[in-house]
Parts: C-alpha cells; structure tokens; sequence
C-alpha cells in the first residue's frame, strides 16, 4: 500500500544514472540535506525527509538567525542551499546574495543586476520574484525585464546573459526557471497587458534558444503534432486559431509565470498557462485555446503530448499557471502517475499524467459557485468541460453588466503559491484564498506596453463562512476531499513545507509561520517574522543540523487589497473596517528567518 | 441613516470650505464645491471636475464611470477604491490635495521615485485611450473617495449617462488618443 515512496525514490535513482548533463542536480534534489531547487523536487512536492524536527518537538522551535535583503517589496519564493552555500534572491532590483553557511552566513558574493525602471509599473501586482535555480555550478537568476543570467556559484560572476521578452511590450518576469537536462526553462509574464505567453528553452551552456512553444497561435509556434490531444484525442489542426476570432491570438495572454515539474522517466515538462487576454470576454468569442491549459510537452524538443484546458473562454481571470504536483498513487484499485492541480478557478484536478485523462475535478473550496461542476461522462460532447451557472457567467450576463458575488474572485481560490504533498499522509496541503467578486467586463482598446484589461472587480471575503479570506486545508486528491481545514483570518500566500517528520508548515500574511500535525492539523507552533509572509517555506541541513527557513516581506497581489482591507460593498457603508486591514498586523520589510531546535 | 451620515458631511465639508475660502481667499481655491452642471458632468467654479452626491446616494456619471475605469486600470497597483497598497499611493488623498492639472499631468508623463530603499515608478500614460479618455471620471471618483462622499464598494446609485457624455467617448476612443 505504501509503495510509491520507493518506486519514485528508483526512479530517480535510474535517471541519475543515464548520461545527462546535470545529473548532478538531480542528485542534489535527492539529497535532503539540501534545498536545491525552488519546488523542493521536480514533481513539485515540496516534501523533504528530514525529521530531526518533528511533531514532538517542534514546539521547541526556536530562531538560529535572521537576514534582511534590504528591500521593501514583496518577497515571494525561498532561498536554495547546496552545500554550505545558501542563495537568496530579493524582488526588484532582483539583488542575488551568496552566503557562507559555514561561516555564521557571510555574504561570498552579491550581484545586483542594472534594470531599466521602467519595469517595474508594467509588472501587475508587486515586483515580486520566485527565486533563483542552481544547476552544474551555476546560479540562474531570471530578472523583473526577463534578462535570464547565468552566474558563478561560487564567485557571482556573469556567464551569459539572454534576454527573453521586451518590457516595453508588458513582457515581464516574476517567476522561477526550471533546468533540466541541458537546457533551463523560462516563461513569461503579462497576461494583463495583452502579452502571448510562451515557455522557451535556452541551452545551459551558451544560453543559446533551443525552443520556444507559445500557448495560443499557429500549430508551428504552439509545438503541437498529429499525437498531439485534448482529453484522448487528437487537438486537430489550428487549435490556437481557430478559437479565436480574428487576430485576437496576437495579443491573446496565456502567459506562463507558475511552477514547473518536470517527469524524469517520461522526459516531460508539466505547466499551467493564464488568462486569455483581455478580461472582457465579449472582445475574445471562443473557447481561446491554449489559455487556461495544463500543458504536457517533450522537455528537448518543446512538442505538446497533451493538453487539458480548465476553463475554456476565461470570464473571471481564473489563470491555469498554479503548480502541478506529481505524484504515484493508487486510484480506483490501480497505481497510477498522476497530476495534481489547485486551479485558481476552485476547483482541484487529478490527471493521469502519461495520457492526460481526467480523473477528478471537485471544489477545493465549498464556497466556489460559478460552476456546478466538470462533466465526467467521456461519451459527452462537453466532457471535461465546466458547466457555467449563468448568474455568475460574465460573458452571458454581457459587458457593462456587474455579475455579482462570484466566489471564487479573480485572484482565484488559491494563486501560485505552491502546495505540499506527504505521502507519508498521501495528503496534498493547500494554502487557499475564501475570496468572492464583483465582476464587471467593459470594451476596452489594446495599446502596446499599457494595461489591458477590460473589467471592474471588486473583492470581499467570502460571504456566510467564517468571515476571514484564507484556508489552509488537507485535500486527499484520489477522491477529491478536504480532509481537514483550518481558517485563517486572511489568504494564505505562502508555499507550504511537508516533512517526514508528520509535520506541515506554511506561513501567514500576519508574518506567523505556522507549524501543524500532518495528519490533524493541530497547531503545533507560530512564530511571528518581522514581516507577513509571501514567499514558501523550504528546510535543509548543515553539519547535521536541521534548519527551516521562511522569506517573510508583505506585498505581491496580497499588497494590493489587503493592505487596505477588502470590504463587502453589498453591505453597504456599515461593513466598511468591518474586516481588519493586513496594515494593523505588519509593515513592509524583507527578511530572512532561520529556525532550529534548541541544542 | 446612512442619508443622515451624507447630510452630515455635506454640511461639515460645506461649512469647512467657505471657511476655507474666507481665511485663505488668496492661496486656497475650493477645488471640490460643484458650482455648476453641464452635459452630465459637474465642474467647480474655476471650472475643475468634480463630483456630485445628491441626498439620496445617487452620484453622477462620470464620478461612476471613473469608480468602473479606476478598477479596471490603476487598482492593481493602487488598491481598491483609491486606498493604497504596499507599493503605490492612496489617490484618494492624492485627487484631493493635487492640483488637477498637476494630477493630470502625472498620468500622463509618469514619474519616478527611485533610492535604495524605494522603487517607485508611476507609467506614462499618455497613449492609453481606456485610461485617458475617462480621466476626468478617474479623478473625480478619486476625489469623492478621498472626501469619503462615497463610500467604499460599488456605487449603487448613479444619475443617466448624458448623451454627449456618449458622444465624447466614442469620438475619443476612435480618435486612439
């Protein structure tokens, strides 16, 4: 029954083994003494086995050292350490600092690249920034104006440089780049501003463009096939065009900012793409295929194996980019590869990540009601597809019409911040948002390089629940429950940490980091950093000790409502402070906390 | 109640400007009493936008239609309702204590705040038609915001959009200003 530790465990032992260029990464994930990349493992996991710090033990947690990066913007992500180096990156100007581990966290070197400034009002919600990668001796640091640099681990020294995107155009970045085998992966940022969203592979050694897939457009810029399919069968010709009207492909979104996996047996990439562009839906008729698609793609060639879209002609900005966890499980009496996905629109998906078939897609939040659910039946002609309740479809109720109390809001029931997966438990833990919206499309015209969007939201916490925005729950992705959950009086925006030790951590926007029972979700222990809490939680070991670090530094998309507060305007001018603001809990400030238990 | 509240600031605000405009007639223009109508849209004496909230909550078109446009173009950097976030300005008070033709000014040519500590930067604007064709609406919806005569949330009573309010639009989004 519990078997897939040791198949997931060979295999990666199988793959370390064949002639591939970073191997050496690979082995290094394996290591858990080391954090050596920002998802913990290629199947996204974020699990470590460690487990000197426990569920006995962990309320004796206590802080080893703190580290502030200087900057006052919000800090996503979490720091990589291999061997006794540690890597911390900071949001815009995107400072990269080595520290010596060995030596109380001197800095060895720090490199802080020029950028234009210009970047940063084009860059929707925060300059925030995912973290720096590591593979074959070199830190890979991808930039607010999407210049991906390649730097000496050990001296900060530049190798190469590429640029992968134009600013000026809305192309930004905020997100993480995968390597794997001998290329490192990067994507894009934009979706607001109309920019078409692409995943390119660039060679490790030269920084030279190996590929390039873009998610909407023609089947040479998408990387599709005639094995290329949708739910089993083929995608057909066109697909990228012919569900688009006119030319609205060109400036058409599906960007590709989320997290990585990546299948070392099957040599294949797993991500998510966003929002079709713009949020008004009546400018884009179609289903505006490839936004809001879970993509399977050959990892030296770019070709799509498979695609499945969520949510066909986006009306709610429910981006598809959330991470994609990887896991090997026992489903209906058969093990299976499978896929795991939080969506921003609620609901969460299992795959059978070989084929892609859909195997569960249940609400992760009670409160979601803008569908009522995923047609299961293979023999419908709208299998796989959600069916829209029509109160609180935005495209039926049409443009300058306010749809009101959509749950969940745009920033959806849970963002990029990355679930954990114990298969100690076989639980998923999801940080979630309990967030509804008004929702109002308007005609809006595209100007390069300037916002376009289309909609008026306006936020609030989920109305008849606990009254708070966040839920940080235990989802058991083989049959689609929520095991257990716990209210949080705002979203949870940090990346959660499962260890072997049958205990689970993540953070709040309070600044605590929290520790809870993987199997109940007791509180074991909170601590609260100098500032709320964004970035993911991730541990590793020097000389023996066990280490859990958190990123703390309020701002990203939880800056923007929740430093003032989100009100429910249905109830008028009396609800008005009726929900405390995020700015009577914490300020500004980036900072580094490093826990340990007492010696 | 909530009316009560209105009348309660109305006269508050009232009182406090004529004050205003008697002690510092020279320097302090009143830059918010609607001193007259024209096309749906409400301007002061020195012939500014600005907004008007009638005593049951009804507002005018355009301080509606900058409440739709303020959210759809500045509120991911600025918050909801003008109220700020961790990285840009509450223009609530901005709308009220620039003068308009400074704030105008700042939307269209952007401006930059940049030390160690600080990186703001404030786009340029100027070739955006969703965002300056409504820009008066912007501003005198932030400047309501920013005098708390409406509240926050979604306006829910608003007065008919004028016909050559229509017109304006159409002639400035065609004209891709």
């Amino acid at each position: 029954m519990r078997h897939y530790l040791i198949l997931g465990a060979t295999a990666l032992a199988l793959m370390a083994s064949t002639a591939s260029a970073n191997s050496g990464l690979k082995s290094l994930i394996d290591d858990p003494n080391q954090w050596a990349i920002q998802t913990g493992d290629y199947k996204n996991q974020r699990y470590s086995e460690l487990d000197q710090i426990n569920a006995a033990n962990v309320s004796n947690l206590q802080v080893a050292w703190t580290f502030s990066t200087g900057v006052l913007r919000g800090h996503e992500g979490a720091p990589l350490v291999i061997g006794d180096m540690m890597y911390l990156h900071t949001p815009f100007p995107n400072t990269v600092f080595a520290l010596d581990l060995a030596n109380e966290g001197k800095i060895v070197w720090k490199y802080e690249p020029k950028q234009d400034p210009n970047v940063i009002p084009v860059m929707c919600c925060d300059t925030v920034n995912r973290g720096v990668a590591y593979a074959e001796n070199t830190v890979f640091l991808h930039q607010a104006d999407t210049t991906l640099v390649a730097l000496d681990a050990k001296t900060g020294a530049v190798k190469w440089s590429v640029k992968n995107g134009d600013p000026s155009l809305g192309e930004t970045n905020t997100a993480t780049v995968m390597p794997v085998n001998d290329k490192v992966l990067v994507g894009i940022s934009g979706g607001e501003f109309g920019v078409r969203g692409s995943v390119t592979a660039y060679n490790i050694a030269d920084g030279s463009r190996a590929w390039r897939a873009y998610s909407v457009g023609p089947d040479e810029d998408i990387l599709v096939d005639a094995s290329t399919t949708h739910l089993g069968k083929p995608i057909g010709k066109d697909s990228g065009l012919n569900t688009w009207e006119g030319d609205q492909w060109k400036i058409g979104g599906g960007t590709t900012w989320g997290w990585y996996a990546y299948d070392t047996d099957e040599n294949l990439v797993y991500y998510g793409t966003g929002n079709p562009s713009t949020w008004n839906p009546a400018q884009r008729p179609g289903d505006n295929r490839w936004s809001m698609t879970i993509m399977a793609r050959d990892a030296d060639t770019g070709v799509a194996k498979w695609f499945y879209q969520m949510t066909p002609h986006d009306e709610w900005d429910y981006d598809g980019i959330n991470e994609m966890i990887l896991t090997e499980q026992e489903i209906d009496g058969k093990m299976r590869k499978l896929l795991t996905h939080f969506d921003r629109n609620g609901l969460g998906y299992t795959l059978d990540r070989l084929s892609g078939e859909l195997l569960v897609a249940e609400k992760f939040d009670p409160k979601v009601n803008w569908t009522s659910g995923v047609d299961m039946d293979k023999t419908s002609d709208t299998y796989g597809r959600p069916a829209v309740v029509p109160a609180y479809s935005t495209e039926q109720n049409g443009e300058d019409v306010n749809s009101a109390n959509i749950c969940p809001a745009a920033l959806g029931s849970k963002d990029q911040q990355p679930a954990a997966y114990s298969p100690k438990t076989e639980l998923m833990y999801v940080p979630t948002n309990h967030v509804c919206m008004d929702y109002e499309p308007f005609r809006v015209s595209y100007t390069a390089g300037q916002p376009y969007i289309g909609a008026t939201l306006s936020m609030f916490p989920a109305p008849e629940s606990h009254g708070g925005m966040g839920n940080f729950i235990a989802w058991d992705n083989t049959k689609g429950e929520i095991t257990w959950s716990i209210a949080e009086p705002f979203s949870v925006w940090s990346g959660a940490l499962a260890t072997a030790g049958d205990i689970v951590f993540y953070g709040t926007l309070e600044g605590y980091l929290k520790a809870v029972d993987a199997k109940t979700g007791e509180l074991l222990y909170k601590f609260k950093t100098p500032s709320g809490i964004i970035g993911n939680v991730m541990t590793y070991t020097h000389s023996g000790q066990q280490y859990v670090a958190i990123l703390s530094g309020i701002g990203g998309w939880a800056g923007i409502g929740l430093a003032a507060g989100l009100t429910n305007p249905t109830d008028g001018l009396g609800a008005v402070g009726g929900y405390s603001a995020l700015s009577d809990y914490t300020a500004l400030g980036g900072a580094l906390t490093v826990f340990k238990l007492p010696n | 109640m909530k009316t009560g509240n209105f009348k309660f600031f109305a006269v508050t605000i009232s009182v406090a400007l004529q004050l205003a405009n008697t002690v510092y007639a020279q320097d302090q223009v009143d830059n918010i009493t609607a001193s007259y109508k024209e096309d749906g849209k409400y301007f002061t004496a020195d012939d500014v936008p600005t907004f008007n909230v009638q005593d049951d909550g009804t507002i005018d078109w355009p301080s509606y239609s900058g409440f739709r446009r303020y959210h759809s173009e500045c509120h991911v950097c600025h918050g909801p309702e003008g109220e700020g976030s961790s990285y840009a300005p509450a223009l609530k008070n901005s709308a009220v204590s620039m003068d308009y033709y400074d704030f105008i000014g700042v939307v269209a040519s952007g401006r930059e705040n940049i030390s160690a500590s600080v990186t703001s930067v404030m786009p340029s604007l100027g070739d955006n038609p969703n965002v300056m064709c409504y820009l008066d609406d912007i501003y005198v919806y932030l400047k309501a915001r920013g005098m708390d005569k409406i509240p926050r949330g979604r306006p829910r009573k608003k007065e008919k959009k004028h016909a050559v309010i229509r017109e304006d639009e159409e002639d400035c989004l065609d004209s891709g200003t």
